[in-house]
């Protein structure tokens, strides 16, 4: 060991003379290869299907840049630059389709997002555990339904033929019936209304894991302080779901652009079209029912790009603030 | 002594006024909750004039079943039931066995290559090439109107995958090693040791694929066009949006007086049933399967 120093080097006291690491046998590539390659056999299937139906997609986005004709394929059509873009940003439909997503994406931050965390925290304070399990058990169910049940149970409740709810107003303010399905001026708070029924009781699992995780020393040494069941909740159980709910929030923020294509499409009619166009639906209109796939790949690329902006940037946001963030 | 301050103090008015709303509240959002979907219960045990005239009900006045009996004379509505449990099944199995198979080799933390492939998986959660791209790859495999576009486009959620890698990296690294010593190779170790140990893992993400398929409407929306291929979930909504043509639907085109309102309340019940059904088993697993996808790698 001694040996490897130069002469004029000042030999360190032996307690610190740091054993290297030792150095992990390099072997041949090939080598590696052969000795794991069930592992590698196990991994090829998997590795075919993201090739195929992620990465192959991903190349596909090119045409989003090309004037794509089918029998030419992607390669051999030709290419036009941003011009999909520049007809997607000065037509007539990027102003409504921005103004629709971004305010769907508003009220489900406003009405949506708080509503798992204040029922999370209701429960929390349930104190007979029977009756907290039977809520549970209760509004976790529509989750579990598909959009297009969640769009029939709107339906059968609001429609004019013999929608309950619409026959209930009806009944109970007089004037003509609504048909709240088919009015354009009722489809946000429709979709809000179905986001809230589908989505609320399963968001709550997530805080309630975090509560569960609250050490109950602290509320005891709380209580020994004199601290009410207020200030409990104000000082220690807020505190501990709150970076849960940072996490949610970036998670939000990153779908921002994400309006649910499945539950807006099944919403959309002949007679609200103008205020349920958001990009997602968009992109099939152009793509799948027109045929223009450059152009309604450009509206998705563009979409998406956003998507990757905004789920970095909050999550930038978060670190800023002190918090940890996702990645 | 703790215990004595704590009843005292949740004894006070305005403590015992919040339970008392608390507990009315929760309740009351359990059972709106519930509310639609049992009166689209009794309404499809309702005979037709019943629906019409009665605002909202939670039983029948009279029972009837003709509404079930009418359904299920009709062919269309049979074959997608049938067509779509036959593609749920089949889907569930090939996307467990893709997802278990990707994530027993990516849960080796020594092997070669690991890294980038996980890169690669985990970009796919944040960016895709989207609808159109991906519906180009599809018919450009001959996929168009074929049973195999519900299933291997979605063959693997990426988020599953990782979760179920986790699970496998905290099984005991011993166990297999004792096996590879005894001659196993790391199929066998895979099949004999690792699948056996997770089960519960399995269970989960089997209700999960199971219940993603059985409720996709974008991918038959996409991908099949043919009515005779149709899937329950398009059936549900060709029949209960807003301009439903149902004869049209059913084709059935004899003027015969069929069930024109009960029908879209007996098709949604048989729609969820398999989804309620599970319910109980799902709710465990899954909730489950939530607070392990919660566990940051």
């Amino acid at each position: 060991m001694a040996t490897d120093l130069a002469p004029n080097q000042v030999v360190p006291p032996a307690a610190e003379v740091k054993q290297a690491p030792p150095r992990k046998p390099r072997r041949p590539l090939g080598r590696e290869l052969l000795r794991y390659r069930w592992l590698y056999v196990m991994l090829l299937p998997g590795l075919a299907y993201f090739a195929l139906f992620k990465y192959l997609p991903m190349y596909g986005l090119t045409i989003a840049f090309k004037d794509y004709v089918p029998f030419l394929g992607y390669s051999g059509s030709q290419w036009v630059g941003l011009e999909h873009f520049r007809e997607l940003f000065t037509g007539p439909d990027f102003g409504r389709l921005m103004f629709n997503t971004l305010l769907l994406a508003l009220l489900t931050i406003v009405f949506v997002f708080p509503a798992p965390i204040v029922v999370a925290l209701m429960l929390n304070e349930l104190r007979m555990k029977v009756l907290k399990r039977s809520v549970q058990s209760l509004i976790y169910i529509p989750h579990f339904l598909s959009w297009t049940i969640v769009a029939s149970l709107t339906y059968l409740l609001f429609s004019v033929d013999f929608g309950v709810i619409a026959g209930w107003v009806h009944s109970l303010a007089g004037g003509p019936k609504v048909d709240y399905v088919a009015q354009a001026g009722w489809f946000r708070p429709l979709i809000v209304l179905q986001l809230l029924w589908k989505q609320t009781g399963w968001g709550t699992i997530i805080y309630l894991a975090a509560l569960a995780g609250v050490d109950s020393q602290l509320y005891e040494a709380a209580r020994v302080d004199g601290a009410g069941r207020w200030r409990q909740f104000w000082h220690i159980t807020l505190p501990a779901i709150q970076p849960t709910i940072v996490v949610m929030a970036i998670l939000t923020s990153g779908h921002l652009m994400d309006s649910g294509f499945e539950q807006i499409w099944l919403m959309t009619t002949s007679l609200n079209r103008d205020v349920a166009d958001v990009f997602d639906t968009f992109v099939y209109y152009v793509g799948i029912t027109q045929g223009s796939f450059s152009y309604a790949t450009a509206v998705g690329l563009f979409k998406g790009v956003i998507g990757v902006v905004l789920i970095f940037g909050s999550n930038r946001l978060a670190k800023r603030l002190g918090q940890r963030g996702l990645f | 002594m703790a215990r004595k301050q704590s009843v005292r103090y949740y004894d006070s008015p305005g403590s015992r006024a919040f339970d008392i709303a608390n507990v009315l509240l929760l309740t009351g959002l359990a059972i709106v909750t519930v509310l639609p979907l049992l009166y689209v219960l009794a309404g499809s045990f309702a005979s037709e004039s019943e629906i019409s005239s009665r605002p909202f009900f939670l039983w029948p006045q009279k029972f009837v079943t003709s509404t079930y009996q009418y359904i299920f004379s009709t062919d269309t509505f049979v074959r997608a039931l049938l067509t779509t449990i036959c593609v749920t099944a089949v889907g569930t199995v090939v996307q467990l066995l893709l997802t278990l198979t990707m994530a027993y080799p990516l849960a080796k933390r020594y092997l070669p290559g690991r890294a980038l492939v996980l890169n690669l998986v985990i970009f796919t959660l944040v960016f895709s090439g989207g609808m159109i791209p991906t519906y180009l790859v599809v018919r450009d495999l001959g996929l168009l109107d074929n049973y195999l576009a519900l299933i291997l486009p979605l063959a693997i959620n990426p988020f599953y995958l990782i979760v179920v890698k986790s699970f496998f990296q905290e099984l005991p690294e011993a166990l297999e090693e004792a096996a590879r010593i005894d001659g196993c190779n790391e199929l066998k170790v895979f099949w004999w040791i690792v699948l056996p140990l997770s089960k519960p893992i399995i269970a989960t993400f089997s209700l999960f694929y199971a219940v993603a398929i059985w409720n996709d409407y974008m991918s038959p929306l996409l991908y099949i066009d043919d009515s005779k291929k149709w899937t329950l979930q398009i059936i549900v909504r060709q029949l209960t949006a807003a301009n439903a043509d149902s004869a049209n639907v059913l084709q059935q085109l004899e003027t015969v007086s069929f069930p024109e309102q009960g029908l879209k309340f007996a098709v949604v019940v048989v729609a969820t049933l398999p989804i309620l059904l599970f319910y109980p088993f799902l709710q465990k697993h899954f909730a489950k399967g939530v607070l392990i996808g919660s566990v940051k790698e």
